[in-house]
């Protein structure tokens, strides 16, 4: 079957990519300042103890050699201990990761309600002021900086209204939905503005589409019209495009972490990058660069399946 | 030679009518007014600031705006609307030397991948791939990790990670080009490949990469403001909006213009460059 050929081409592909991806993290952290060894025993450690520790994580050995036991230790899941939390990677990671992802999906969601009904108005009067208004207000929205968004929400509905709470993290679903609200929306108004653009011009381009064309002079309302072709072909690209800009995504995330002091992984990378923990600064962008790579490969499988002109390529 | 790119020159109408058209655009040329005006506090930003932007007068700190002081003044008593305005030398700056050098190395890289092809083009292939695998800030922070914050190792780092999105951008347009005419009578009069890469394909294929360049610095002050912000970029007591923005965190609920009023100029400078490439976007390509 030819779509499992596609799957298996597109996983051997990955193959290389990844290889490269763990030599630029491999290089990056052995370039960071400092002894990694010094980092851990911390300054006063006797010479004995830090020979030790180097002789325990490899930093003795030729590179080509440490490079090999970090690919090994990677694919087995030992990604070290992290300095500053003086506990496994993985644990970490793993205990910071549910927030971030129900972060990111909080505002996926929040973006698509934003954006669909708007780009829809903006799409049906092309030209018209409606348009205009929606694309100006959302050009404006693309020129802010994530942070400055988080603050002036934080600033005015948290810290002056009290709509909304300062800090913290709820326990149970509801009071998550409540805790992450600014931080999502913080993160949607910027995707929501690409979604929109995206959005708009999609929806014109079916409208004028010979298909749709036929199917206004078949007679058929334009409920339907908008509903059976409009919206499906104009999802095909959303979804698409919400794919390709992970990497946008997690990085408005990242920062709104740090905005709103939410405990995921974003804030953890500029923790461990300002405490220079060095195997926690690994883990992490090897996760972010999983989790984008994984987003990717979804993103190329949903739009084959969905158009098989895609497959050929 | 020259007969050939006359031709093809020709094929498009004149560029007078379409810097004419441009120019009735009200977004176009507000953006270039808002570029222009930057540009200006950018370069002499003494002239226009009414105060020394790192005066302390501890007789005067954290005044709400007034006509002594339009945007207020901080906690130490320094003048807010000078510090912005000294801002625009540092985040100007920003816009250009964050990209330029990503531009250069993108274009030479992309326009020598995309006329050989075979082994080079593959690993780069490859390469690109890898990159993007990561989230552009998570790369960009763990470079600066590495080198230590800072304005100049910041544009290092952007410049590492961003000369990628040039260079894929280039090739593509270089083999696009190298499917017409004149590519072809290049090589059959015997032209060295660098003559036909950088003299006749380079100046074709570059249009989309200058107009991806101008949402670039639009991308990059937001970058490093964002930098700033977080304590990776610019330093203080530099004044750099994002540095301006964290200062003022601190005081959000009793000095909340601190930083309100940098953040306006990091909109309407990110706005002024977006508004202008999206008019040369208009401006230079053929279907216009």
């Amino acid at each position: 079957m030819a779509s499992i050929q596609y799957i298996l081409k597109r996983l051997a592909l990955m193959v290389p990519t990844f290889i490269l991806v763990m030599i630029i993290i491999f290089l990056l952290v052995r370039f960071l300042p400092g002894d990694p060894a010094v980092a851990i025993a911390g300054d006063r450690a006797s010479d004995a103890d830090l020979e030790a520790i180097r002789e325990r994580l490899g930093l003795n050995e030729p590179m080509l050699v440490q490079f090999w036991l970090f690919v090994t230790n990677t694919l087995q899941g030992d990604l070290g201990r992290s300095i500053l939390m003086r506990t496994p990677v993985t644990d970490v990671i793993f205990e910071r990761l549910p927030t971030t992802a129900f972060l990111t999906v909080y505002a996926v969601v929040l973006s698509l309600l934003i954006a669909g009904p708007l780009a829809f108005v903006a799409a049906l009067n092309r030209g018209k002021w409606p348009d205009a208004v929606i694309r100006t207000v959302f050009q404006v929205g693309l020129s802010m900086p994530v942070f400055y968004i988080g603050l002036i929400l934080l600033t005015f509905l948290a810290a002056r209204l009290h709509w909304f709470p300062v800090g913290g993290y709820g326990d149970t679903f509801g009071a998550r939905l409540y805790h992450l609200f600014l931080p999502s929306v913080t993160v949607a108004l910027y995707t929501s503005a690409i979604i929109m653009r995206n959005l708009r011009s999609a929806i014109i381009e079916v409208l004028d589409a010979e298909y749709v064309q036929f199917a206004r002079a078949k007679g058929l309302p334009n409920r339907l019209i908008l509903g059976r072709h409009v919206l499906r072909n104009a999802l095909i690209s959303t979804v698409t495009l919400l794919g390709l800009s992970i990497g946008g995504l997690m990085s408005g995330t990242l920062v709104t972490e740090t905005v709103f002091a939410v405990p995921g992984v974003g804030r953890l990378m500029l923790e461990a990058i300002f405490a220079r923990d060095y195997p926690l600064i690994q883990g992490l962008t090897l996760t972010f660069a999983v989790l984008v790579s994984v987003v990717f490969l979804l993103t190329d499988l949903f739009q084959s399946s969905l158009d098989p002109r895609m497959r050929l390529s | 030679m020259t007969d050939i790119t006359a031709i093809s020159a020709e094929a498009t109408p004149p560029q007078k009518t379409k810097l004419q058209l441009a120019l009735r655009k009200p977004g176009f040329l507000i953006g270039t007014f808002i570029i222009g005006v930057s540009s200006l506090l950018a370069l002499m930003p003494g002239v226009f600031a009414p105060l020394d932007p790192n005066f302390i007068d501890y007789n005067a700190v954290k005044q709400p705006p007034s006509w002594a002081h339009p945007f207020g003044t901080d906690m130490l008593g320094r003048d807010s609307l000078s510090r912005v305005i000294h801002a625009y030398s540092v985040n100007m700056q920003m816009a250009i030397l964050a990209t330029i050098f990503a531009l250069i190395i993108g274009v030479v890289v992309g326009a020598l991948v995309g006329f050989y092809r075979g082994i080079a083009d593959m690993i780069f292939g490859r390469l690109v791939d890898a990159i993007i695998t990561f989230p552009f800030l998570v790369l960009v922070i763990a470079v600066v990790a590495v080198l230590g914050p800072g304005l100049v190792n910041m544009y290092i780092a952007i410049t590492l990670v961003g000369w990628v999105y040039y260079a894929r951008l280039m090739r593509a347009e270089v083999i696009a080009q190298m499917g017409n005419d004149y590519a072809s009578a290049g090589v059959v009069m015997g032209y060295s490949d660098s003559r036909i890469i950088f003299r006749h394909l380079l100046p074709n294929a570059i249009t989309p990469v200058i107009v991806y360049w101008m949402t670039d610095m639009a991308l990059a002050i937001l970058l490093g403001s964002s930098l700033g912000y977080l304590g990776l970029g610019a330093q203080p007591p530099q004044a750099e909006w994002g540095v301006l923005i964290a200062e003022g965190r601190n005081f959000i609920t009793t000095a909340w213009w601190l930083s309100l009023m940098p953040g306006i100029a990091i909109v309407l400078t990110g706005l002024g460059f977006s508004l202008v490439g999206d008019g040369l976007a208009d401006l230079l390509r053929p279907r216009g």
